[in-house]
């Protein structure tokens, strides 16, 4: 069990989760949170937003029950942290571009933290939030609100594109980036269940095969990923 | 001390716990977590013959107490299975049931030919042998086979017969809800030589995506597991073990020791625990000592005193 530090409201549903304790996770990876006892069935996959000494930190947005339980919690409350869990972003190679829209910041904080020598563009639809940490540690953060961040970027540009955000931009980005040289890795999202590879039900198929989001995701390079099934979430 | 060894189908277990198909993987994600020599037994992953690819589109969604799954027997084949699984199942001393599924009556056979084959000759190189074939004749996701043959008495004969014959490994069939009559799909079995009954398998269940004005599942129906199915399970389990004089394994939303007992009670000789383990990834490790301290709160020496007494 961990003891929450603090949990804030950042915007309308938005929430940052702080927890304490020594955390080591590379960027990208995910815990399985639980702060309740057999309702909801399943434990919910949360980014790591954050890592600092002594503490570790998740960004998420309340939208259904285990949500709502988690922006519940008060500092010292406990709750459970399985992880980390998955394959994260892999160390980038040149000019490195990291790209998030809306929630799909979440997992970005702790890369733009280990990546200082990259640009960071951060979109939103509304009004942006959570970027004051991200300028905090970072010298080169663009935030755009409205349209598409995508069209703030030149892939060809880069030789490394991070990036995570709803499927259309995954599915843009994936599409500019063809042909660039630009190599582009995504974090994606599925509905998961056991979150450590046994169930099989968060698969995704690229390259024709099937992998599954918790163990051989969530993050992909763009390859010849099969949106539909994201877009089933 | 109270001892929770137990014989099933003339295979010795260390206690009556086992791991449900397709909720245990072929144990490795759950190796990383705890010793799975704690176990009972693992029954494996759905396997077919041939390699499947699963389901398209949303595989597992949440309801209120329940889970509803349509992965579509997603598999390596069975051939992949013994070549690459296999060999570290053996390692985790603990039994090991193989779950087998089909889309023909021949893919079934020869399914069980060759799982015997390699158990065979496993056991004559000195080392584990398969412990039991659980016959999957309930899975409602996937078009051929699966569920069309657990509906009806008379088509699950020939399955259960064909299988029956093509393997002298312990046999176990695995029982859906949605069996037009359940106790005569029992009794079947039974006569058939089957040496044991797994129940129940998913019930067949929906949801529907408002907004998208589909179903959430690309196979329009799923199945439901969890605590939400325990009720009707638990009432199946004691229909059917009160019909038959083989062992029932009883399986249904089972997450606590006093689930356990339940069923026990109602008749199983043994469980399983299938969407508890994500629920609690470690419950494989603790569920035995929890079970173990409830008898002994309860005044219960041994399952024995309390199996079937409902």
């Amino acid at each position: 069990m961990a003891n929450v530090l603090v949990n804030n409201k950042l915007a309308p549903d938005i929430y940052q989760l702080t927890v304490e304790g020594e955390y080591h996770a590379s960027m990208g990876q995910f815990y399985m949170l639980r702060c309740w006892g057999a309702f909801p069935v399943l434990s919910r996959p949360i980014s790591v937003h954050d890592i600092n000494e002594g503490t570790i930190s998740f960004l998420y947005r309340v939208s259904g029950t285990g949500t709502r339980l988690l922006s519940q919690l008060k500092p010292g409350n406990q709750l459970q942290l399985e992880g980390p869990l998955g394959r994260g972003f892999p160390e980038p190679e040149g000019r490195t571009a990291i790209i998030g829209g809306g929630m799909g910041i979440a997992p970005l904080l702790l890369a733009a933290r280990r990546l200082p020598d990259s640009r960071v563009f951060l979109g939103f639809a509304g009004d942006p939030f959570a970027v004051s940490a991200f300028h905090a540690i970072h010298a080169d953060v663009h935030v755009v609100s409205g349209g598409t961040i995508a069209d703030y970027v030149e892939p060809s540009e880069y030789d490394t594109i991070l990036a995570c955000g709803p499927v259309p931009l995954m599915e843009l980005l994936a599409h500019r980036t063809k042909g660039t040289g630009a190599k582009l890795f995504f974090s994606v999202e599925k509905r998961m269940a056991c979150g450590i590879g046994a169930c099989s039900g968060c698969t995704v198929r690229i390259d024709g095969v099937n992998r599954r989001v918790c163990v051989e995701g969530p993050v992909f390079s763009a390859g010849e990923v099969d949106f539909h099934d994201l877009l089933s979430l | 001390m109270i001892s929770l060894a137990c014989e099933l189908a003339g295979v010795q277990l260390s206690n009556p716990i086992l791991m449900a198909s397709g909720t245990f993987g072929f144990g490795k994600p759950y190796a990383a977590l705890y010793p799975l020599d704690k176990l009972g037994g693992i029954v494996t992953k759905g396997l077919t013959l041939q390699a499947r690819p699963g389901n398209t589109g949303t595989r597992v969604f949440e309801t209120d107490s329940g889970l509803i799954n349509s992965i579509g027997l997603e598999n390596p084949g069975i051939p992949t299975f013994l070549e690459r699984e296999w060999e570290e199942m053996m390692q985790y001393g603990t039994a090991i049931i193989v779950n087998l599924g089909g889309g023909s009556i021949r893919e079934y056979a020869e399914g069980a030919m060759l799982i015997t084959e390699a158990s065979r000759e496993s056991k004559k190189n000195g080392r584990r042998a398969v412990d039991m074939i659980e016959l999957n004749i309930s899975c409602p996701n996937v078009k051929e086979g699966g569920l069309q043959y657990g509906v009806d008495t008379d088509r699950a004969r020939e399955v259960v017969r064909a299988v029956r014959m093509a393997t002298d490994l312990p046999l176990l069939v695995k029982l859906s809800p949605s069996a037009r009559d359940l106790t005569e799909m029992a009794r079947m079995c039974e006569a058939e030589g089957a040496d044991g009954l797994s129940l129940i398998n998913t019930i067949q269940a929906m949801a529907i995506d408002i907004r998208k004005k589909r179903s959430v599942f690309d196979g329009l129906y799923a199945g439901l597991s969890g605590p939400a199915i325990k009720p009707i399970a638990l009432r199946m389990v004691h229909q059917v073990s009160h019909a038959v004089d083989i062992p029932v394994i009883g399986i249904g939303g089972i997450a606590s020791a006093e689930d356990i007992l339940e069923f026990i009670m109602a008749g199983a000789a043994a469980v399983q625990i299938g969407t508890y383990n994500f629920m609690r990834l470690r419950a494989g490790a603790a569920l035995e000592d929890e079970l173990r301290e409830l008898m002994a709160q309860e005044g219960i020496r041994s399952l024995d005193e309390i199996r079937g007494i409902i």
